[in-house]
This record gives C-alpha cells, structure tokens and sequence, in this order.
C-alpha cells in the first residue's frame, strides 16, 4: 500500500433518523498505523459515525472506503481486516474466555465439516494456528490465567478485556473501539489504556477510538477528530485540538446549556 | 421387584424416542430462537419418503441416502423461503409461519405421497427377547443405541466443527456473532438441515413402531411436555426430560391407573409438564432467563 493513502476513508458522511440530522457532512482520512480519536458532547453523532463506518448504519449520504474499496455491508468487514467492540459488549457471555477470542478469528477457516469433525485435512492446521494466534491474544492482555473461565462470569472490567481479545483476534488493520474505558474504575482504565497501546505497538493495528475521557484521548491519540450536533468541528493533531477555539466553545457551551 | 424394574426400564426406553423427537425442536430453538411446530410434519415427511422409495423397490442403504439429502434439502429450503424474510420479526410471527408451514407440509405429504397408512420395517422385531431375565423390546433396544449415537455425533459436532461451535455462539448471542463475521444464515440453514435428519431419524424408529400414517405428526404433542422438563435449549435436558416423561407415564399407568379405572398414560405427562412449568419454568437444564437491568 502507497504510505500516503489514506487507509481509511470518510466522504461527506450524512445520515437521519425520522428527519433528526444524527450526521451532516462529515469527512475525514485515518493513515495506516493512526490513532485516531473521535470526541464530542453526548449526542455529537459518535456512535453513529462508528455505526456507518462498520456497516451497521447505511448512510443516508456520501461513502466509506477502506485500502481505496467501498464499504457497505456489515458482514464483508472482519474478512477485510476490520474488527470492532461495542459500547454494550457483543460477547458469547455462555462461553470461555478462550472460545470467545477464537471465534473473533474463526471466520477465517477453510476446512470444511467433515475434515473438522474427523479432524483430517486442514482442520488441525487451522485448529492450530487458531490456538497459536489466541495464546498470543491472552498473554498480550494478561488474561490467560482466566481462559477456561465462563465470560458472564468475569468482572466488567475483564469482560471489556476480553472483547478487545475477540476483535484482535484475527489480526485486523483497523480496530474501531466504542468507549473501550465506559464505566470503569481508574485502575482498570489504566490497564485498558496499556493493553490499547501494546495491541497499537506490537500488533500494528490501526485504531479508531470513541472515548469521554479527555486525558485518556489526549494521551493515546495521534489524531483527534471532534464533532458537535453531528458536524465535525475540529480534526487535527491532540495538541492542535485542544486550543481550538470551536472545540473549547462545544464543551463549555454545553456545559453551559 | 422384577416387574417394577421391567416397567421402569420399559418406560426410559420409550422415553428416549420422545426425546429423538424432542431433539429437533433444540436444535432449531438454540440456533435461532423459533419453537418449530412442523417438526412433527418433518417427522412424518421424512417417513414417507423413506417408505416411498422403499416401496419403490430401492434398497435401505440408498433409501436412507436418497431421504437423508431429501431432508437436507427441505431444511435448508424452509430456513430460505419462510424464515428469511421473517428476521427480526416478533417470536410469535415466527412461530405461527411454522404453525402454518405444519399444513403445508402435511397438504404436500398427502399429494405426493397419498394417504394410506405404511408399514416400515427396519427388520428389527418389536417383541421382547426371552432370553434376558427381564422382557425388554428389541427394537427399543436399537432405538436406545441410535439415539445414544445421534445425540455423540451431535456433541462432536457441536465442540470441534466450526459451524457447531458457530451454533454455539449465535445461540449465546447474535449481535457478538454478527460481529465476528459469522454467517448467520448459513448457521440457521445447517440448524434446518440438521433437525431434518434427526427428524429422519425419529420418523424412521417411530414408523417403524406405529407404521407410518398422518397420526405420526402428533408425536409432536409428546414431544412438548419433554421439552417443557427439559428445557427448550438444552440437549441434556431432553434426554432427561424424555427419561422422566418415558419413565413415570408407564410407571403411573402400572402403578395409579389401575386405581382409576387406567388410561392414565396419555394425559400424565401433560400434569407433569404443569407441574414443572409452575415450579421450574424454563425446565431442568433451561437457561434461566436472567435479565440484567
């Protein structure tokens, strides 16, 4: 891929819900290998740009590109290299730990049924490199002692841990994380933070962040994107952000409100 | 002593084929939510096209393979024609389009297949065997082995194929499934398919036991109180549910119906199933239906 094409594309993005403008006209471009974070006061459009972006929502107008290719439907994006956690947790809450993070990968088996249920042909191979890539996705967030352990089961905090475990899995390019720190304690904020950079660092995935958390966005972003009334507002480096005169106008106006 | 113990094991062994019916119901109930009432007109469809190409001189083997793949055809069918366009409607549109897909297969039974009653030999003896110290029915025996094979291969394929494992999942949660890049439908077709052959199977021992007419839809109705004890989406539960259903019915029609003028076994374990459903209601091994709030 050239370096500078964007990996991620976002043109003119509308979208309504019954005549209410959730968004209007937004646009902007993440680079391979970005952090990029998207802020705003509740009701800014957050979630629903993150819900076009992943095909959940279709756009009323405008598109999404990713590696330059149109995105439409939910259900092409894990085998494009897309994978995303949800603010309300999508986990297999019956499941362990470990069954969980290796169906975030599963989709990527060939061997059919007979070869899986008679263990011939591909079936052990891929058995095993889905073990493999789960070991490594359980020792990156520390929560391989808890991989036999049933998900609804596990503290909140684990279970947030254990949803970004499913989502890399498979090794996507682009991970958009929806509040990957909502509600919880700071200790466990602090962790999510660390596990969010290794996850950048040693597996090289580009991230899309939704946060609340100001001091957490500033320090992990390399790319702050914030919207107000469902219209970007300010895109820039955190430092450029922050001093925007718009963006201090957004928070405090709706402080003020 | 002797005939108690005879009763009993009498009892389970006739439970365990309500629990081949009950089978088909869990399957289709875990992957996708839906109560399926046509499971019985499955059963008695895929006993008719197994004692129609017997009677048309085909040999068992390619008997069984030709209604084996009839059968996987009409499941993946139905789950494209009739519950595809229904996703994400309200549980009860859900259940009456297969109240209502019951008729249609029944109608369509009934044109293809005519009406008359069958006999389906499998050439195994509904008589008891002399030899072991309590009479026990040969061909209950063999049902009890097919059933114990049925439900092994069914746990194979649920803990080590990807679409079992799949099934797993979309039965512990959709949104996460579709979230992985799991496909849904292709999941819900194998769950059709797969209650078409275990309805295959039941069709089979239960034509053979009672010959094969259009009273073999209503097994359905024995299949309910199973699920009711058992649970609606445990596999475990309708094997014990059907142990229980199979075992008291026989035992209180030997041991209360002689005290009320008999009859007792058809309607038993219906109160049972009301018992449960007031003390117990999402059965034995049901998941309980928790809701975090």
């Amino acid at each position: 891929m050239n370096d500078s094409a964007p990996l991620l594309e976002v043109q003119d993005v509308s979208l309504s819900f019954d005549g209410v403008r959730a968004l209007d006209r937004v646009g902007f471009d993440v680079r391979g290998g970005e952090v990029c974070a998207i802020i705003g006061p509740n009701g800014a459009g957050k979630s629903s740009l993150l819900n076009v972006v992943s095909g959940l929502y279709r756009a009323g107008a405008g598109s999404v590109r990713f590696e330059g290719r149109e995105i439409s439907r939910a259900k092409e994006l894990s085998a494009l290299g897309i994978a995303r956690t949800f603010q309300n947790l999508a986990l297999f809450r019956g499941m362990s730990v470990l069954e969980n993070i290796e169906l975030g990968s599963d989709f990527r088996g060939r061997a059919t049924f007979l070869e899986q249920a008679f263990r011939l042909g591909r079936a052990p191979r891929e058995e095993r490199r889905s073990r493999d890539d789960a070991r490594e996705i359980l020792a990156l967030l520390e929560i391989a002692k808890h991989k036999s352990e049933i998900v609804g089961r596990l503290p909140y905090g684990l279970q947030k841990r254990v949803e970004l475990g499913r989502a890399l899995a498979p090794r996507p390019k682009l991970l958009l994380l929806d509040e990957p720190m909502a509600g919880m304690t700071f200790d466990e904020k602090r962790d999510m933070c660390r596990f969010i950079i290794h996850a950048h660092e040693r597996l090289g995935t580009t991230l899309v962040l939704i946060e609340h958390d100001l001091g957490v966005v500033m320090d992990l972003s390399d790319h702050v994107i914030v919207l107000d009334h469902g219209r970007k507002i300010a895109d820039g480096t955190a430092e450029a952000v922050r001093n925007d005169p718009a963006v201090i106008e957004a928070y405090v106006g709706n402080f003020l409100d | 002593m002797a005939f108690l113990l005879e009763v009993l094991i009498g009892g389970l062994l006739a439970g365990i084929m309500y629990t081949m019916v009950a089978l088909g119901f869990v399957l289709i109930y875990k992957a996708s939510g839906v109560f399926n009432f046509a499971q019985g007109a499955m059963v008695l469809f895929a006993a008719l096209t197994f004692v129609t190409l017997s009677e048309h001189g085909l040999a068992f083997p390619w008997a069984l393979a030709a209604s084996v793949a009839v059968m996987l055809a009409l499941g993946v069918t139905i789950e494209r024609v009739v519950l595809r366009p229904l996703v994400n409607a309200a549980p009860m549109a859900l259940f009456l389009a297969t109240l209502g897909l019951a008729f249609v297969l029944e109608g369509f039974a009934q044109l293809i297949y005519g009406t008359q009653v069958h006999g389906l030999e499998l050439g195994i003896s509904d008589a008891p065997i002399r030899s072991l110290p309590i009479e026990v029915s040969k061909l209950d025996l063999f049902a009890a082995g097919v059933a114990a094979a049925l439900v092994a291969a069914l746990g194979v394929l649920f803990q080590t194929t990807r679409a079992g494992v799949g099934l797993r999942a979309v039965a512990d949660d959709p949104v996460a499934a579709v979230a992985v890049g799991l496909d849904l439908q292709r999941l819900w077709a194998i769950a059709w398919g797969g209650a078409g052959v275990v309805a295959l199977v039941a069709g089979l021992l239960w034509g053979a036991r009672v010959g094969v007419q259009f009273s073999l839809s209503l097994v359905v109705l024995k299949a309910l109180p199973v699920l009711i004890i058992g649970g609606f989406s445990s596999i475990g539960g309708v094997i014990a549910g059907g142990l229980i259903v199979g075992a008291s019915e026989k035992l209180a029609e030997v041991y209360v119906g002689s005290h009320v003028g008999g009859g007792i076994e058809t309607w038993f374990p219906y109160v049972l199933a009301v018992g449960f459903l007031i003390a117990r209601p999402t059965g034995l091994f049901g998941e309980r239906l928790v809701e975090r709030v």
